[in-house]
């Protein structure tokens, strides 16, 4: 096996095992989105029906339209647990041996990187598994064709968060991002209801929504959980995450990013 | 005060090139200098401690041998790898301990290794025989599944120890890796460490505050202010400097330039060895 492949390996399985270990984290990973599914969606499911539109083919129950933007929910806070980690990893200091290693900086951010995303996914798929036990569950190809877009917008969200682990300071910062990222990522993007619906009240609500990049990644989900592509969703999303990745990149790189200046001072 | 050594013309005793050559490196946080045209080499085989009060400049220089810190002024080679050109590839040869604790809590030792060793390429059996071995040598063995943890502060020292040498470096960089010690363990620690360059052919750099870390015979490199103030043999900078001990020479190597005087200095020494 090559460096390379070897050091994703490790890395990969430093972080499976690190969420493993963490049960507090994996239950809550799970009991967020499911806390949505059987409370939010029960009380809207009688009120709230989803008119047909594209990947659906007949009426929806709301529970089935919200389970795409809670796989999503589930990766934009993996996406920012990740780089809670990273800031967490470098104040505590273990990332200096990751960035340490004679491999390509690069290489090892991304593999960082690819190891949240093998997280995310594992989680997404407990999450379905407990959904088709409450009765809410999709056809097999929705399962397989899922993979990759998870792996897309996995990947996106990381790297948003890892750009934006290498802004921050310290750790004590971090609230202030979750609240100024997440909570408008999540709210303002087609998770929780159609935009149609929202363009109804605020043109403007639903322009910024349109533009953000979280929107496109629930709807790359929701689509191939539906067995169909969504080829403008997954450029959006692609595109999107080659610019975060670019920033993170420079971020982290010890000349020129933030990482530079957050040395100063030191003895 | 200079006494100085050239830099990187003179082989260890492991022969070939030396280790680690530092040559003219600079660095500036802003308008504050922190480190000014330092330069000294570490021989295969030899002990040298990097010896400066608080502040002197020796984790900047870390993060500059290390490419934590991008290297804007002077070389640094490692092993006859010239870092800029070389890049990441230059750290191969490198065992490190960092003043800060870097291991992962939640993990056991041995995944811990077995993470660091997967990071440097080895495969599953050798690191699996290499983490016996040096946790052996370290009277670590028995714990290699504990968490993290439930280890005291001495214990996870010796499992950093033993990552960093892990690989089989031919260098090796500790920065005040006793720091929070009690004194049986930072004795044990020294005293391994002396034994790795010696039996190893292992060239090692000792970044400290603390004076009774350095032996007689260890080469020394006195950092004050950013800049090296003396370098030699230990016993012979402080011949040079007209003192009995390492404590009074240090004392009188740190005093400050500008009002200053050699008692406040070692007043500074005493406070280093308190600590």
């Amino acid at each position: 096996m090559s460096a390379y492949g070897r050091a994703l390996l490790g890395i990969m399985r430093r972080e499976v095992l690190r969420f493993l270990q963490q049960r507090g984290r994996f239950i809550a990973a799970l009991v967020r989105p499911m806390v949505w599914l059987v409370v939010f969606a029960a009380g809207f499911r009688s009120v709230l029906g989803v008119a047909i539109q594209p990947p659906y083919q007949t009426y929806i129950t709301y529970d089935v339209y919200i389970v795409p933007g809670l796989i999503g929910m589930i990766q934009l806070f993996n996406g920012m647990q990740s780089s809670l980690s990273m800031v967490y990893d470098r104040e505590m200091g273990s990332m200096r041996v990751l960035m340490t290693t004679p491999l390509p900086r690069w290489f090892l951010l991304t593999a960082k990187l690819a190891a949240g995303v093998a997280v995310s996914i594992l989680q997404v798929y407990a999450f379905l598994a407990i959904a088709a036990l409450l009765g809410i569950g999709f056809r097999w190809q929705g399962y397989v064709a899922l993979l990759p877009a998870l792996v897309l917008s996995g990947f996106m969200l990381g790297a948003v968060g890892m750009f934006l682990s290498s802004t921050i300071r310290q750790l004590e910062n971090f609230a202030g991002v979750m609240n100024f990222v997440i909570f408008p990522a999540f709210f303002l993007s087609s998770a929780l209801y159609p935009l149609w619906r929202m363009r109804e009240s605020s043109v403007v609500l639903w322009q910024i929504a349109s533009a953000n990049p979280f929107t496109h990644a629930v709807e790359l989900i929701r689509f191939a959980l539906h067995g169909q592509a969504n080829l403008t969703a997954a450029a959006i999303v692609a595109a999107t995450f080659t610019v975060a990745l670019a920033l993170a990149m420079w971020g982290y790189d010890p000349s020129h990013g933030f990482s530079a200046r957050r040395l100063r001072g030191g003895d | 005060m200079q006494l100085s050594r050239q830099a990187g013309t003179q082989g260890g005793r492991g022969g070939g090139t030396d280790a680690l050559v530092v040559r003219g490196v600079s660095h500036a946080y802003g308008a504050r200098k922190a480190l000014d045209g330092v330069g000294f080499s570490v021989s295969r085989g030899s002990f040298t401690a990097l010896l400066g009060p608080n502040g002197a400049g020796k984790t900047t220089l870390f993060g500059l041998v290390t490419r934590l810190i991008g290297l804007r002024t002077g070389t640094i080679e490692i092993c006859g790898l010239n870092l800029a050109g070389a890049r990441a590839k230059a750290l191969a040869p490198l065992g490190l301990v960092f003043q800060q604790p870097t291991l992962d809590l939640d993990l056991t030792v041995r995944q811990n290794l077995f993470y660091f060793a997967a990071l440097r390429n080895m495969s599953r059996a050798t690191a699996q025989k290499r983490i016996i071995e040096e946790l052996t040598r370290l009277d670590m063995a028995e714990r290699v599944d504990e968490r993290v943890r439930n280890l005291n502060g001495g214990h996870r020292r010796r499992v950093e120890l033993a990552r960093a040498l892990l690989h089989d470096p031919a260098l090796l960089l500790l920065d005040e890796p006793t720091v929070g010690l009690d004194v049986e363990s930072r004795r044990r620690i020294v005293a391994h460490v002396h034994d790795l360059a010696e039996e190893r052919g292992l060239g090692v750099l000792w970044a400290t505050h603390l004076i009774d870390e350095v032996l007689p015979h260890d080469d020394l490199v006195v950092l004050n202010r950013g800049r090296v103030v003396a370098s030699g043999k230990a016993v012979e900078v402080a011949r040079e400097v007209g003192e009995d001990d390492l404590d009074g020479a240090f004392a009188r190597l740190t005093a400050p330039e500008a009002g200053g005087t050699a008692e406040s200095g070692r007043a500074g020494a005493a406070e280093a060895w308190r600590a």
